[in-house]
This record gives structure tokens, C-alpha cells and sequence, in this order.
């Protein structure tokens, strides 16, 4: 009865490989591998990382010793020479700019990472909260965010420094206080669009309880908004400390950043030490360009319409 | 529009309140007095200095008089560091140096970043609009505190054009303004040429063409004024930051405006002059993005209120 024929062709049919689909995700993949900056960037960024964690093993100084032979000549014999070991040159203390280059990128790197991570972590469950929520709990929980957006936050920060002492967990704290806001406002708006579509429907109606809708099925399609703004954030962050650290309200010595050494550069730079400057500079500015060139390839990777 | 204004007024003050209530409860909270020195005060002169500055009363009562004092006489009390000095008039001493060239710096990074973008927008791929974008990109990596240094590198150290700081009269005023504006010209430069170029392919900018008005007619009348939506909004955004990076200014050039008395309040830990100039601040804040929304509603004939 069987149509042996039919059956054989059918049998090649399935031993054949799948035809592969192509998920939004590997969409988004390719389109961002084509954008050119967005990779150099990236490549940047890397290098950048890999200076951080790698770069005190390459220095011939470390960050705390004080070259005797240097020290309060910096500008007759801190300049950058290979000979001596200062790469980077040294400060008048004679303490190596390199490694303190290294120190200061960790530092900026770490405060910028975490501060997006906090924004990511609240901002995201505060503004899909108050998005699927919605109603009066919504109203009073945006309304919340309105008011702490429009207190001038950085004099804030600067009070909270001053009066719980500066220490990195405070400054953590204080950037990550205001990190969230926009980032909550964002996601809110995403979830309003989400929360009527289907899938979320049939959910509700299988009974699942509200937060975990929000957790598994709000959330996961919120991921590729808060991405590009989480990569957009992480610069601003390291704005926000590197401006803290340039008032001498930010991180305390001996831990240094590219805000504070940024500041030491410029204080000394009538005495003939470009080198303070112009190395911590360096690194600032492009960091900062790769952060802001691959946020907005994520971001037209992620979501093409909005273009 | 009376009503809208009403609404956000009644926004604004609670907001205001909860900042000076919050800063006041932070202060509060700071471990060791404002007398706290190394030497220890005889308790009688600390019960004394208490007693003069109403530290001895219930906190509540502290909180009403502080807030009664500037709701009603506009007054933030006394310095702690500096007795013969009141916050009153550490602010006013520094308040209008900041004025001056924080609102050069507003009107020329509008007017420079407004042009910019126009230009940049209607001559979509030319060489000046390669010139406002590449400007404005780079301008994203150069905020006040790297620009102020390099300005006088290049005009002081290099030139020997500019005074390196100080206040006196307009040369004084070119590298701080310079400093201040040239990220905001940067972000208004390119949110204007995005809503412009978004604004010129809209079908009422063809109607205007089809029927024959002239180029300029077109941009000034028709384009113009809807492209300046996002950018209105962004002012008050922008009003916040510009006033957050005066202290940069005034600690960097020396100009003595109230961005200095801040820092160096925070450093003597003097927190009713932190106090004073944080509320200030918040206050005026809160009063730009009123005026801001305003404006904003009254250009927007879509915005009901």
C-alpha cells in the first residue's frame, strides 16, 4: 500500500541538514558586524579591558614606589623614556604614570560597570514593575522618578560624599542612586508597548502570578533595549566620576582614577609635565568614543526601525 | 494654560520641600557636629555655640525654622566655619559671577548649536555637515573638565593669549564660556540637525515648496519651529548640567562664582553654605523646567493642557 518511492523521498528528505532559521539575535549579530566604527570601537575596547587587567604586569614600576632619583624634578627627568622604565613618564613624586595609568583605568572602568549594572538591575525591574502594573501604582512610582530627576544631582552626590565620608562604596552608592532613573522611564515605556500582546495574555490567563510574568516573559524582551542603554550609560558613569574625581571629592589617594589623574595633569602642566595630561587623556577619550560608537551600533543592530 | 502652570507649581513646591528636607536630614545625619574640631570644645562653649544656632532644639523644630527661614525671609541661616559670614551672602557674592558667564555660555551654545545643525541639515552631506557632525562627536568626549585644561594649554601656556583665570572684564569671561558650552552647542547641534532633516522630508515642508515660497521662507516660517521641539525639551536637561559644570569653571579659572564657595564648603564640611547653594540650585532647576515646559506647550499646538 505503501508507496516505497514516496517513502524514499521522504526519508532523503529528513535526512537532510535543517535549514538553519535565523533568530533576531544572529540578525542583529550580522548587521552589527557590518558596522565598521561599531567594531573598531569594540576592538578598542578590548585592548582597553585587556590594559586594565593586564597592564601592571608589563610595568617595571609599581604604582607605589617612589622613583628617589626622580622625585621633585619631574619636569628635568619624569619625562617618558624607555631606558628608565617610566613608559608613561611619572609624576612629581616620582611615582611611575604608567602603572597609575593602569590603577586609574581599573578604577574608572569598575566604577562605570558597576554603575551601569545597578542602573541596569533597578531601572529595569522598577520600570517594568510600574509598566505592567500600571494604573495609580504606576502614576505615584513615575511620579517618584520625576522628582528625583529634577533635583540637581551631582551637588546631591557631593553632599552625600562629604557628610558619609568619601569612601568607593559611597561613591558607588550615590552614582547608582541616580543611575537608574532614565533607564527605568525607558523600560517603562517598552513594557506599556509589550504588556497587551498576545503571549502576555495567554499567560495571564494560565494563571501566572504577575512577577513572574514580569521576570520571564516582560524582562527577556526587554534585553535588547536595555543593552544599547546600558552601553550608552557605562560612559556617562565614568563622566560622572572621572568629574568628582576632577574636584577632589572622588576617590582618595592612593587609589587614583582618569578623573583624578586628568586633574593632577592639568594642575601641573605649567611646570612642563604634558605627560600628566596627555597619557590618562588618551585613554579617556577613547574609551569613552568606543563606548558611545558601540552603543549606537547596538542600538542600530538591535532595533533597525528606529533609524 | 493658567491651570497647566497651577499643575506643575503644585509638582514643584513638594519637590522642594522633600530637597531641603532631605538635605537638611543629611546634614543632620553626618557624624560629629560642625563644631567637631581635633581639640575637643569645652562643653560649656559647645553647649553655648549649640544654644546660638538653635542646635539644641528638637530636630523637628530645627527643620520648621530652617525651611520658615527660607520660605519666608529668603534667609540660609549663618556659615559655621566662617561666623561674621552668612550664607546669604557667600551666595550673593559668587551668584552673579556665575550668572554672567553660565547664561553667555547658554545663549551662545544655543544660538551656535541651532545654526549649526540648520546648516548641517539643509546642506545634508556637503562638507559643513560633515564638519557639524564630526564636531559634535567629538565634542561628546570633551566635557568641561577637559576642555577648561586644554583651553588654557593651547590660549595661556601655548598663545599666551587668554589670562589663565580670574574674574575681571570680558577676556576674562571667553575660556569659561568656551569651556561651558562647547558640549551643549555639540548635543543641541545634533538634535537639532536630526529633527531638522526629519522635519524637511515631512509632507507640509512640500506643500510650502510646491506652492512657491522661497528656500529661506520655508526653513525660517515652516521647518524652523517644529525642529525646535526636541531641542526645548533638551534645555532642561541641559540647564542642569551646565550649572553642575560651573564648579569646574569656577574651580578651575579661578572665577569666584558660588561653584567655588560649594567645593569649598564640602572640603571645611561647612553644610549649611552646601545646604544653601544645593537648594538654591534644586530651586532654580525646578524653575527652568517649568519655564521650559511652558514654552514647550505654547509652541506645540498638539500638547493639550
Amino acid at each position: 500500500m505503501i508507496d516505497s518511492r514516496q517513502m524514499q523521498s521522504l526519508a532523503a528528505r529528513l535526512a537532510q541538514p535543517e535549514v538553519r532559521g535565523r533568530s533576531p539575535w544572529a540578525d542583529a549579530r550580522r548587521r552589527f558586524r557590518r558596522n565598521k566604527a561599531a567594531m573598531v570601537s569594540l576592538v578598542v575596547l578590548v585592548l582597553v579591558g585587556l590594559f586594565a587587567i593586564f597592564g601592571s604586569q608589563l610595568a617595571a614600576w609599581s604604582n607605589e614606589e617612589m622613583d628617589f632619583a626622580i622625585m621633585g624634578q619631574a619636569a628635568q627627568l619624569g619625562a617618558p623614556s624607555w631606558s628608565n622604565g617610566h613608559y608613561f613618564g611619572t609624576d612629581d613624586l616620582g611615582r611611575d604614570l604608567f602603572s597609575r595609568t593602569v590603577q586609574g583605568t581599573q578604577v574608572s572602568l569598575m566604577v562605570g560597570l558597576i554603575g551601569a549594572g545597578i542602573a541596569v538591575v533597578v531601572g529595569t525591574l522598577y520600570g517594568a514593575t510600574a509598566g505592567y502594573v500600571g494604573g495609580r501604582t504606576d502614576g505615584i512610582m513615575m511620579r517618584a522618578v520625576d522628582v528625583l530627576m529634577s533635583i540637581p544631582y551631582m551637588f546631591v552626590l557631593i553632599l552625600l560624599l562629604v557628610v558619609f565620608g568619601r569612601s568607593m562604596s559611597m561613591l558607588f552608592l550615590g552614582i547608582g542612586l541616580i543611575s537608574w532613573l532614565d533607564m527605568s522611564r525607558i523600560v517603562r515605556g517598552q513594557t506599556l508597548s509589550l504588556k497587551n500582546r498576545e503571549f502576555i495574555e495567554a499567560a495571564r490567563a494560565t494563571g501566572v502570578p504577575a512577577w513572574r510574568i514580569i521576570l520571564r516573559h516582560i524582562v527577556p524582551n526587554l534585553m535588547g533595549v536595555v543593552a544599547v542603554y546600558a552601553t550608552l550609560l557605562v560612559p556617562l558613569m565614568i563622566l560622572s566620576e572621572s568629574f568628582i574625581s576632577f574636584l577632589g571629592l572622588g576617590v582618595q589617594e592612593p587609589l587614583t582614577s582618569w578623573g583624578a589623574l586628568i586633574s593632577e595633569g592639568a594642575g601641573t602642566m605649567n611646570y612642563g609635565t604634558l605627560w600628566q595630561l596627555a597619557f590618562p587623556l588618551f585613554f579617556f577619550c577613547i574609551t569613552l568614543f568606543a563606548f558611545f560608537f558601540v552603543g549606537d551600533g547596538l542600538r542600530d543592530a538591535l532595533d533597525p526601525k528606529d533609524r | 494654560m493658567f491651570g497647566f502652570i497651577l499643575r506643575r507649581l503644585a509638582v514643584a513646591i513638594p519637590t522642594l520641600l522633600l530637597l531641603i528636607v532631605v538635605s537638611f536630614l543629611l546634614m543632620h545625619a553626618a557624624p560629629g557636629g560642625p563644631f567637631t574640631q581635633e581639640r575637643a570644645l569645652p562643653p560649656q562653649v559647645l553647649a553655648n555655640l549649640n544654644a546660638k544656632y538653635g542646635l539644641d532644639d528638637p530636630l523637628w523644630r530645627q527643620i520648621v525654622n530652617y525651611v520658615w527661614g527660607i520660605v519666608a525671609h529668603f534667609d540660609f541661616g549663618p556659615s559655621f566655619v566662617y561666623p561674621d559670614r552668612s550664607v546669604n551672602q557667600i551666595i550673593a557674592a559668587g551668584f552673579p559671577v556665575t550668572l554672567t558667564y553660565g547664561g553667555i555660555a547658554f545663549v551662545v551654545a544655543v544660538a551656535v548649536g541651532v545654526s549649526l545643525g540648520v546648516a548641517a541639515a539643509i546642506r545634508q552631506n556637503s562638507w559643513m555637515d560633515y564638519l557639524a557632525v564630526g564636531v559634535s562627536i567629538g565634542a561628546q568626549v570633551l566635557p568641561n573638565f577637559v576642555m577648561a585644561p586644554l583651553l588654557v594649554l593651547v590660549f595661556t601656556l601655548w598663545l599666551g593669549w587668554l589670562p589663565g583665570g580670574g574674574w575681571g572684564g570680558p577676556v576674562y569671561w571667553i575660556m569659561p564660556v568656551v569651556a561651558l558650552a562647547t558640549h551643549f552647542m555639540a548635543s543641541i547641534a545634533r538634535i537639532t540637525r536630526s529633527s531638522m532633516l526629519e522635519v524637511l522630508g515631512s509632507n507640509h515642508i512640500r506643500t510650502a515648496r510646491a506652492k512657491g515660497l522661497p528656500e529661506r521662507a520655508v526653513i525660517l516660517r515652516h521647518a524652523l519651529k517644529p525642529a525646535m521641539l526636541p531641542v526645548i525639551s533638551y534645555l532642561g536637561p541641559a540647564f542642569v548640567t551646565m550649572i553642575t559644570g560651573s564648579v569646574v569653571i569656577d574651580m578651575y579659572f579661578s572665577t569666584g562664582g558660588i561653584g567655588r564657595s560649594f567645593v569649598d564648603s564640602a572640603l571645611n564640611r561647612d553644610y549649611a553654605v552646601m545646604m544653601g547653594i544645593t537648594i538654591l540650585v534644586g530651586a532654580l532647576t525646578i524653575l527652568f523646567s517649568l519655564v521650559v515646559d511652558v514654552l514647550y506647550a505654547w509652541i506645540d499646538p498638539k500638547i493639550r493642557y
